[in-house]
C-alpha cells in the first residue's frame, strides 16, 4: 500500500470516516482529499466534529470506521506504525502545548535529536535557522513562561517542522491569542504556504482562509455541509446552515 | 425528615473537621523553634538542678556522652539516608508501573502500592528483619545481612510504596496536552516519559519527598526494637549505664529529642519553602 502511493495521488484522503465518543457521534461519515501542495481550511461551529477531524489524521484518536490514507499509510490499519505515520504529519495545537521545562530552541531540536536520532551540531543549525524563520532569532534561550502566546505559537510551529513533515495539521492555532499577536502567527503560516507546504487548517479566521485556502470545507454536526474554492464559496454558499453560519460570522 | 427549628439549635452536632483551619497555616517559624530548643536546655538544667552534688550533674553526664549518642544519631541518619535512596529508586519503579499501559503490570503494581502503604512501618521492619536471614551464600560467596541493613530495608519498603504514591500523582497532574504534544512529535511512551514528562514533575515530586524523608528519619528510632545501636538503643543503655538514675531519663532522651530536632526541622521549613514558591508558579 505504501509503495504504490504516487505523488499525483491525494497525500491525505479520508473516506466515510465515522466517530463515535460513547453513544455520541462526532464524525458521521467525512470523505476528503488533500493534494500535495494543496491548502485547505476546515470551518464551522463549535463542536462540528472540526478538531477530532483533524486529530484522527495522524492518528491521536482512533477512528470508528471509514479510511483514513496518509502518503498511502493506511491510519486504521492495527498494524500502524503510528510513529512513521507521525513523521510525516506535523501539528500544531490551540494551546501550543511546548515543553516548559526547555528553552525555545530545546523544544524545537529535542524530536529531531531523539525520534530521528540525527547528529546534534545540524539539529541545531537547522534549530536556529526555523526559530529565526518564525522571526524568533534572539530567543532561542527564552522558556516557554518567558514568550507571549503568538510567540510560544511560533516556535510550535518551528519545533512542528523541524520533523520536516510532508503535511501540516493546524487546530485552532490562533483561537487562543490576543487579537494583535493572530497576525504574526498567520504571516507564518502563510509563508509555509507560500513554499508549498500541504496544510489543513481549522480556523475561524474567515479573512485567513479566503486568503490562502484552495478549498474549504464547512462542517456542522459531523458532517461536510458543502466545499468549494474560497472564491465561491464564500459568495455563493448553496446549503442555508452555511449561508447562516457566514452571516454570523462574517 | 424536617425538625423545629428551636430543636435543632439544641441538638449536639459534629462540626466537619478540618486539615487547615485557615489559609496561613500554624507553622513553628524559625524564632519560636530557637524558643523550643532553648526550653529543652533549660529543662534539662533544670532536672540537673534539681540532682545532689555528689553525683555527676546532668549535663556534664550528657557531655560525657555525647559522642557516643551522636555516633548513635549519625547512625539513624545513616540508616534514613539509604532507605530513601532505596526506597526512591524501588519508588519510582513501582510508580511507573501503576502508570504503566499493561494491565497486569498496573495491577501488581497497584496491590503492592497499597500493601507497604497501609501496613505500619514497625510491623515491616520486623517482617524484614526476621524474614530476611543474616547471611545468604551465592556460588561459595557469603552476603552477610546485619541488622542495620536489614533495617534499612525493612524502611525502604514503606518509603517505596509512598514513593510510588508521589510520582503517579505527579505523572497525573500535569495536562495531558503534553503526551499529545509528544505523541504528535512521534516520541515513543517510554521517551516521552523520561525526557517530558518526570522532568517536569521533579519539582512537584520535591515537597512530598522531602516530607517521606523527614518521616524516615524519625521512624528510624524503631530500629531499636530490634536491636539495632542506634540513637535510642544508645540512649537507653547510657541510662542504664549511669544507674539508671530517674532525673537523667527526661535530659537523655531529651537530648535523643533535640538531635532529631534540629535535623528535621529545617527540613520542614525547607519543604514549606519549595511548596509555597511552586504554588504561586
Amino acid at each position: 500500500m505504501t509503495a504504490a502511493w504516487t505523488a499525483d495521488q491525494p497525500m491525505v484522503k479520508c473516506t466515510d470516516v465515522r466517530k463515535s465518543f460513547g453513544a455520541f457521534e462526532v464524525l458521521k461519515g467525512i470523505s476528503l482529499s488533500v493534494r500535495k501542495g494543496e491548502v485547505i481550511c476546515i470551518i464551522g461551529p463549535s463542536g462540528s466534529g472540526k478538531s477530532t477531524l483533524i486529530r484522527c489524521i495522524n492518528a491521536l484518536v482512533p477512528i470508528t470506521s471509514g479510511t483514513i490514507h496518509v502518503e498511502g499509510i493506511d491510519v486504521t490499519d492495527p498494524q500502524l506504525d503510528k510513529l512513521a505515520l507521525r513523521r510525516k504529519v506535523g501539528m500544531v495545537f490551540q494551546q501550543y502545548n511546548l515543553f516548559p521545562h526547555k528553552t525555545a530552541l530545546q523544544n524545537v531540536m529535542m524530536a529531531p535529536l531523539h525520534v530521528l536520532r540525527q547528529e546534534k551540531g545540524a539539529v541545531e543549525e537547522r534549530s536556529r535557522a526555523l526559530l529565526a524563520k518564525v522571526r524568533l532569532a534572539g530567543k532561542e534561550d527564552s522558556y516557554p513562561g518567558e514568550l507571549s502566546g503568538g510567540q510560544q505559537q511560533r516556535v510550535a510551529i518551528a519545533r512542528s517542522l523541524a520533523m520536516r513533515p510532508d503535511v501540516m495539521l493546524f487546530d485552532e492555532v490562533t483561537a487562543a491569542l490576543d487579537p494583535e499577536t493572530v497576525k504574526e502567527v498567520l504571516v507564518t503560516i502563510r509563508e509555509l504556504v507560500e513554499e508549498g507546504m500541504t496544510c489543513m487548517l481549522v480556523t475561524h479566521e474567515m479573512g485567513f482562509a479566503r486568503e490562502v485556502a484552495d478549498q474549504i470545507y464547512f462542517t456542522d454536526h459531523g458532517v461536510i455541509v458543502e466545499h468549494g474554492p474560497p472564491a465561491t464559496f464564500f459568495t455563493e454558499a448553496r446549503d442555508e446552515r452555511t449561508r447562516q453560519f457566514l452571516s454570523q460570522i462574517l | 425528615m424536617t425538625m423545629p427549628p428551636d430543636l435543632r439549635d439544641r441538638l449536639p452536632v459534629l462540626l466537619p473537621f478540618r486539615l487547615c483551619r485557615s489559609k496561613t497555616q500554624h507553622r513553628l517559624g524559625a524564632g519560636s523553634g530557637a524558643l523550643l530548643c532553648v526550653s529543652l536546655v533549660l529543662f534539662a538544667a533544670t532536672a540537673s538542678a534539681q540532682a545532689g552534688r555528689v553525683v555527676p550533674s546532668t549535663l556534664q553526664v550528657i557531655a560525657k556522652w555525647a559522642p557516643l549518642l551522636l555516633t548513635g544519631f549519625a547512625f539513624n541518619i545513616l540508616i534514613s539516608a539509604f532507605a530513601m535512596l532505596l526506597g526512591t529508586i524501588t519508588g519510582l519503579g513501582l510508580g511507573l508501573g501503576l502508570l504503566s499501559e499493561l494491565r497486569p503490570i498496573r495491577q501488581v503494581s497497584w496491590a503492592l502500592t497499597q500493601i507497604f502503604r497501609n501496613a505500619p512501618w514497625l510491623v515491616l521492619l520486623f517482617f524484614v528483619m526476621f524474614l530476611v536471614p543474616f547471611q545468604i551464600t551465592i556460588f561459595n560467596v557469603r552476603i552477610p545481612f546485619p541488622d542495620w541493613v536489614k533495617a534499612t530495608v525493612g524502611f525502604a519498603l514503606p518509603v517505596m510504596a509512598n514513593v510510588a504514591e508521589v510520582v503517579r500523582g505527579a505523572v497525573k497532574s500535569l495536562p495531558s496536552t503534553q503526551w499529545e504534544a509528544a505523541e504528535a512529535l512521534a516520541f515513543t511512551r517510554r521517551q516521552t516519559m523520561w525526557r517530558i514528562i518526570l522532568p517536569q514533575c521533579i519539582k512537584r515530586m520535591l515537597p512530598p519527598w522531602m516530607n517521606i524523608y523527614s518521616l524516615v528519619t524519625m521512624s528510624t528510632v524503631l530500629a531499636s526494637i530490634v536491636g539495632v545501636s542506634e540513637m535510642l538503643t544508645l540512649t537507653a543503655q547510657v541510662h542504664a549505664a549511669e544507674g539508671g538514675r530517674p532525673e537523667l531519663f527526661a535530659p537523655l532522651y531529651g537530648f535523643a529529642l533535640l538531635c532529631f530536632f534540629l535535623y528535621c526541622y529545617p527540613i520542614n521549613l525547607w519543604t514549606a519553602q519549595l511548596e509555597r514558591r511552586f504554588q504561586t508558579r
